[in-house]
């Protein structure tokens, strides 16, 4: 039921021309698939997107509209060629999924290389109780420390572009002119 | 199509379904913050796509506690944790080169950017 929701509300973010309508669907939308992932067992992943999807990203996508104006014009190309290819796409994609295993298995071959190496043995090599937090801070550290230096490199581009903005602003002429 | 495989690859589908609809906002779109929304709805869906995976009937959360239990796969909950974290720092970027472009066009419309564009190399 959550999933059909979340399908409605994708083609709400479709059709609604307004931006800040938009912006409140696609909050809308984070909080549902947060939901859905409460539903399917992923707490952690479901606290994340809430507080990041749900939330932070709301405020920088209002952020942004603020700054850019909240109206979007009326596509001017028709839409056939990109209608054409997402439905080549999406076809090609189901027929992926014909061979894939059935939802919810026990058996399904994810849940047996070596999950099952981290549920029995983390706890005594680790100590925390919660897998998926061993998992994160322990068995894949590195790949953590890999993220937190992406989200570092993503703040200090979002400074630069906006504080060169800004000193452009300051001073008139230095830019601009050069078409 | 029999009823069972509906059941079993319901969810597939819908995220394949949301997928391609944040593909299409994504190219048949000409404002550059409705792209970066559906660049996000098409993120959202892989990330569903991965605890499906993950989901195992009956399964608990993977946290350790007394007792037999079955525990749904914490490996791709790991995953998806730091895929939102990078997609977040995506979008921020994102978001400041559209305020970028704002400041540089006066727009944030591909097609008007298109038109300025050419407007230059013709006048220049």
């Amino acid at each position: 039921m959550l999933l059909t929701l979340l399908a409605a509300t994708g083609l709400g973010l479709l059709r609604i021309r307004n931006l800040f309508a938009v912006v409140m669907l696609a909050g809308v939308y984070s909080l549902l698939s947060a939901g859905l992932f409460t539903v399917m067992d992923a707490v952690d992943v479901a606290f994340t997107e809430a507080a990041v999807g749900a939330g932070i990203s709301t405020v920088l996508f209002l952020g942004a509209m603020a700054l850019c104006g909240h109206h979007e014009s009326r596509p001017g190309h028709t839409p056939l060629l990109p209608l054409f290819v997402v439905c080549l796409t999406g076809i090609a994609l189901v027929y992926g999924t014909m061979d894939m295993p059935p939802f919810g298995g026990a058996d399904n071959p994810v849940h047996h290389h070596v999950a099952d190496h981290y549920i029995e043995e983390s706890y005594h090599e680790i100590g925390i109780p919660n897998v998926v937090t061993s998992v994160l801070a322990s068995y894949r550290g590195y790949d953590t420390m890999g993220e937190t230096t992406v989200v570092f490199a993503a703040a200090v581009g979002v400074m630069i572009l906006l504080i060169g903005a800004r000193t452009r602003r300051e001073r008139p002429g230095g830019e601009g002119g050069d078409g | 199509m029999n009823v069972e495989l509906l059941v079993s690859h319901y969810n597939y589908w819908i995220v394949i379904f949301l997928m391609m609809v944040g593909f299409y906002i994504l190219i048949s779109r000409g404002n550059l913050i409705k792209k970066i929304v559906g660049l996000n709805v098409f993120q959202t869906s892989v990330f569903m796509l991965y605890i499906t995976l993950g989901k195992i009937s009956g399964g608990t959360p993977p946290i350790l506690t007394e007792g037999e239990a079955v525990y749904s796969n914490p490996l791709p909950h790991v995953l998806i944790l730091t895929a939102i974290v990078v997609g977040i720092a995506t979008t921020s970027v994102g978001l400041a080169l559209a305020i970028r472009i704002k400041e540089a066009y006066g727009t944030v419309e591909e097609d008007e950017i298109n038109r300025i564009e050419a407007g230059i190399e013709a006048g220049g």
